[in-house]
Formats: C-alpha cells, structure tokens, sequence
C-alpha cells in the first residue's frame, strides 16, 4: 500500500492508524473489563449472606474451664471461659518468641473470655480442644488434625505450618452475660 | 477441513450427504485410512481409553443431574436416594464415582506413555500443552464433582482446597470469599460447584477436539521415536488400530466394572459417606488418591523461604506449598523445552529412561506420603515429612536438572534407520511362526 493519502507518517514511522488502533483497543478492553465486572462480582456474597453478619449468645451457663461453639456467618466462633492458670499461661509467654507476635491482652476484651473464630489459619480446618476429651496440642490451647498446628491457651500459633494465630471475631459485651459477635 | 479431495461411497445416501457436508470423508480420511505407525505397543490403547471414560463420565454425569438437588440442605439426602430409590441409581453412581477413578488411571499411564517415549517433543509440543491442559481441567472437575454428594470428606476437601488460595499475598482474603460466595464453604459454593462441574466436562471435550485435531496434524509418535518415512512405516487406522484398540479397551472395561461391581468403595472413604459438618473437621482428611502426589509436595513446603537467621520472609510456608503444588503440575507444560535432546524414545536413552524410572517411583512415593497424616512415622523413627521433602526435592530436580543436563551430555544408542527396518529386523532375529510357514 502506499503512504501518500491520509497514512502520513511521523518522523518515528508512527501513523494516526495505529493511533486509532491503540485507543479502539483501549477501549475496547476497557468495556470489556465493565461488562465482565457484574458477573464475576455476582459470585460475591449476596445480600441475604451478608445480613448473617451478627449472632448474640448467653455466656452465663458456661462454667470456668468450659467452652462452646457458636455459628457466625457459617464459622465455628470458639468462646472459652478460662480459668486463672490458663490465662497465666497465656500472659507469661515471650512474646518475642512467636510466629505472630500478640499478646494475650490484645487478644481479649476481658480476660477471661477468649472468644475466636475456630479456623486454623493454615487451611481452614476445625481445629480440636473445645470438649474435654479432645485433644489439646502441646501448649493447652487447640491442635488442628489436618497439618497438624499447635495453638496455645490465647489461641497464638506455636507449631505446625499454620502462618496466624486464630482470629478474634469483632465482639461486644452487651452486658455481663451478653456477648454479640460481629 | 473443507475443502479437498472427496472419497467416493457406494452408499448413495451417505455420497448425497457427503457431496453437501463432507463429514463421511473426514472421518475415513481421519479414522479410516488415516496413516499410523505400524510398530504401536499397548501403551498407544490409552488415549482411546480415556476419550471413552470421557464419553462414561458424560453419560453417567448428566443421568445423575436428573435426581440430583445441588443444595447444602438436600444433596447429601439425593445421593442417598440415587442410591436407594432411584431405579438403576446406584449403578450409575457406582460407575460415574469410579469412572472418575479410571479415567484418571488412563490418562496417567497415557501420560507417562508421552513421558517415555518423548511424544512431548518438536513438533508435538502443541499437542502435549493441550494434554496437560485436559489433565489440569479434570483435576478441577473431579475435585468439584466429589464435593457434590456434600459429605465430610468432600466438604472438607473444598475447604482445604479453596483456602489454598488465600496463601496469596493482598487478594488472597477477598479471593476466596469470591470463590464460596460468603465466609465459609456453604450453600452459594455447592451451587456454583455443581454448573462448573455440569460445565467443565463440555469444555475438556472442546480441548479434547483441539488435541486430536493437533495429533492428525503431526501424526502419532510410536516407540521408536523416529518419524515414518513412507508407506512401508505406517497402516492404516482401521482395521489394524481399531482392531487393537477395541481389546485394550475391552480389558480395560472388564477391570473397570469388576471395580464398580464387586468393590465399588474400593477408591472411596468412609467419611465419603457422612454428611458434612462445617462445624467439625474428621481426625484424617485425604483428598482423591489422584491428588495425593500433589497433596504430599504441597505439604513438604514446611519452612520459610527468606534471609536465613533473620526476620526476613519472602515466601511464608503455606504460600510456598501453593507455589510447589501448582509448579509441579506448570513442569509438565515447559517439558518441551526442558529436553531438548533430539533423541525421542527412552529405548535409545538409557540414562533418561534411568531418571524417568525414578521419577514414577518417585511419584508413587508422594502418594503414600500424602495418604499418611501429617505427623506420620517412618519405621517409627524418622518423620515421613522429610521423605514427602527428598521426593518432592527429587520431582522438580528432575524437571529442572536433570532434563537440560541430559539433553547437553546425553550420547544415544544408534537409531535405525526407518522403522519398517527396526520391525523386520526383529522378526528376523525371533523367527516368529508365520514368518517359519
Ligand atoms: C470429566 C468428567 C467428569 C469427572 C472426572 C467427574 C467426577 C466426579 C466425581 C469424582 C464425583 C463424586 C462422586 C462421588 O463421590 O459420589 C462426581 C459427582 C457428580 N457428577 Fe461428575 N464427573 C465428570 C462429568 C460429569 C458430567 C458431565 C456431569 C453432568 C452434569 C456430572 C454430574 C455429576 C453429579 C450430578 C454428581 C453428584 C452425584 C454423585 O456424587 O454421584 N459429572 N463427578
Ligand atoms: S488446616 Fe490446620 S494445620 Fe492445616
């Protein structure tokens, strides 16, 4: 083809085609990526899910040294009742020494509520020591099954391949046997 | 495709649709006279095989979504029904859950068939992609069809697996909440599950197409590994492959349903058979025994990679398991050119059908590793974790060492000449008896 219509070229070989056809290309990606947003986010969690977002429960009934498990958005939320020696345990670690530096006062709201989502941060797995004949790990706290992490009285990671301590939950004390998670 | 020449057929239905849709001289031209290789061995049944469990999984699959309820409440209680009420149920269970099983079997020996016989080689290099390409897409087939019937082990499966993705640093989080369409494995991530696995299957048979089409450009490898030269290297498709493939199949059918007859669980687990629970994980999960290999690299990934005595971590050990577990599939796509030694079949390369022996042992090893509980002993004294590290250490050496230093040092037998040589050869040597009459 010839250059001399409208193809004129720039002194760097450039001609307002390719002009053309790098901004059509823009463009066009560009809507592409609008157009495919509303499908992919549709595969988020709908309003319905999101609405599950608090659950309240009546810790009266539990007994120091005791722990249940509550549902919360789909999750066991674990909420142990410690006893004196446990939190002890918890606050007499070096911090310094852990994978995920925390300490037992940052984990609680009031010491002797631990409340925690019970997923290991490792895979997802449930992990063991809610009920008194489960195992426990080697530092009192919960031992996972699947990979095999260790977590202590504060629910901090200590062994395994699990990279966070267990994660706390927002939550509040609405009054003294009251607690709202989420 | 087209255009071309156009056989002729004496049937004057089929030569009237053949004049306006040539799809009779396509098929003669692709499965009728369609030159092969004249010496294949048994290992050449498997790809037939596999297109056949493809066609079992689909007609089995779709039968089983007429009495299936994708939902978190009701799945578990449908498969129950298939498998009491509904006429023939659990039969067609029994062969969709083990076709699974055999489909996989086929397409790793199909596999490693490639593997020895360098089929992975220019100019099949396209042809192979699309082959691992398949393998990938089953694996996320099988792994959202076993989440299905929602029992303990499948649920937990999903689980497991799906949080592999919040190892990635940033979007990690906010990327699998997308996946399950809330905060944990639920209801949105059954639903979505079941149309992806409906799906998939459809998209494998597409790449299926795309990999025979590749295959009837180059022409199939054989276990010589040299190219055929001429009419006396090659048969015709039908009736000698045809032939051979219908046996290899028959006896690879018979060992499929005496499976799917007489030890129907043989593959499964029992907490296959437990509904799920989101709120209790079993004392042992194990995924598919395909996946187990995958599941022990994606284990060994113990440590932190960074600054050796200091803080610095680059690579935390749960991203790094991702990484290996998905590397290890990702070195099948570059093998191509990892070897680039022009010697195709292992026959002529002792050293590399040496290594590639190891690697399937290797690979064997992985699978009872990953079977085994993190924790387990070896001869109750050394941890089987460090043997999951030497293998997997072994899998990528292979891949990454072993194949560029073999392709630069490796000096092969000599090669014959043609093929049709080589198979005459051989009858001379052995006089077999219709050569003696
Ligand atoms: C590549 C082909 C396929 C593979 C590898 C595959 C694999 C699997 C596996 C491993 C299971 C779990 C079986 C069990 O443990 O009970 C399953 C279940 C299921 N699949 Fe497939 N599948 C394939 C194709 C299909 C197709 C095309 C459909 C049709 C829609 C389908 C529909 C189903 C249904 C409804 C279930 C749940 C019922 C059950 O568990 O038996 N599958 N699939
Ligand atoms: S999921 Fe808990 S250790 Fe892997």
């Amino acid at each position: 083809m010839s250059a001399q219509t409208t193809n004129s070229k720039t002194e760097d070989g450039e001609t307002r085609r390719d002009f053309l056809y790098l901004t059509a290309g823009a463009f066009g990606a560009v809507g592409a990526g609008c157009f495919a947003w509303p499908f992919i986010d549709s595969l988020n969690p709908a309003a319905d899910t999101l609405a599950l977002a608090t659950v309240e429960v009546n810790i009266a009934p539990i007994e120091p040294g005791q722990a249940i498990t509550v549902v919360w958005q789909g999750k066991p939320v674990f909420i142990r009742h410690r006893t004196a020696e446990e939190i002890e345990e918890a606050r007499s670690v070096d911090v310094a020494t852990l994978r995920d530096k925390q300490t037992d006062e940052d984990r609680v709201e009031k010491p002797e509520w631990l409340v925690m989502v019970g997923i290991c941060t490792h895979l997802g797995c449930v992990p063991l020591g809610q009920k008194t004949t489960q195992p426990k790990g080697d530092f009192g706290g919960w031992f996972c099954p699947c990979h095999g992490s260790h977590y202590d009285t504060a629910g901090r990671i200590r062994k395994g391949p699990a990279p966070k301590n267990l994660k706390v939950p927002p939550y509040k004390f609405t009054n003294d046997t009251t607690l709202l998670i989420g | 495709m087209a255009s071309g020449e156009r056989a002729s057929f004496k049937n004057p239905v089929v030569n009237w649709i053949d004049e306006r849709l040539p799809v009779f001289t396509l098929m003669n031209k692709e499965y009728g006279v369609f030159p092969t290789p004249r010496n294949f061995n048994y290992f050449w049944n498997f790809g037939a095989i596999a297109m056949v469990m493809l066609v079992l999984m689909l007609v089995t699959g779709i039968v089983l979504a007429m009495h299936y309820t994708p939902h978190a409440d009701h799945a578990f209680g449908s498969v129950e029904r298939i498998m009491r009420d509904v006429n023939w149920g659990w039969m067609i269970r029994y062969l969709h859950m083990n076709g699974a099983s055999f489909f996989f079997i086929a397409v790793y020996i199909h596999i490693f068939r490639g593997m020895y016989y360098g089929s992975y080689k220019k100019p099949r290099e396209l042809l192979w992609i699309f082959g691992v390409l398949i393998f990938l897409l089953m694996m996320a087939t099988a792994f959202m069809g076993y989440t299905l019937p929602w029992s303990q082990m499948g649920g937990w499966a999903a689980t497991v697996i799906t949080n592999l993705f919040s190892a990635i640093p940033l979007i990690g989080g906010p990327l699998v909440e997308l996946l399950w369409g809330g905060f944990s494995v639920d209801n949105p991530t059954l639903n979505r599950f079941f149309a992806l696995h409906y799906l998939l299957p459809f998209v494998i048979f597409a790449v299926v197409f795309l990999h025979v089409w590749a295959l009837h450009i180059t022409g199939s490898n054989n276990p010589l590994g040299i190219e055929p030269k001429g009419k006396q290297d090659t048969l015709p498709f039908h009736p000698y492959y045809t032939a051979k493939d219908t046996f290899g199949l028959s006896i690879f059918l018979i060992l499929y349903l005496l499976v799917s007859f007489y030890a129907p669980n043989m593959f499964a687990h029992p907490d296959h058979f437990v509904e799920f629970n989101p709120m209790q994980t079993p004392p042992h999960i194990v995924p598919e025994w395909y996946f187990l290999p995958f599941y022990a690299i994606l284990r060994a990934i113990t440590f932190d990679i960074g600054i050796p005595f200091t803080e610095i971590v680059f690579i935390p050990a749960k991203l790094g398991g991702v990484i290996a577990m998905f590397g290890a599939v990702a070195m099948l796509f570059i093998m191509p050119w990892l070897d680039t030694h022009p010697v195709k079949s292992a026959r002529f390369r002792p050293q590399y059908k040496l290594f590639l022996l190891l690697l399937v042992v290797d690979f064997l090893i992985l699978g009872y590793v990953g079977m085994e509980p993190a924790d387990a002993m070896l001869f109750g004294s050394i941890k089987l974790l460090y043997l999951g590290q030497l293998c997997t250490a072994y899998y990528f050496a292979y891949f990454i060492v072993i194949l560029p230093w073999l392709s630069r040092t490796e000096k092969a037998l000599p090669l014959p000449s043609s093929i049709s040589e080589a198979v005459l050869n051989k009858h001379k040597a052995k006089p077999s008896p219709e050569a003696a009459a």
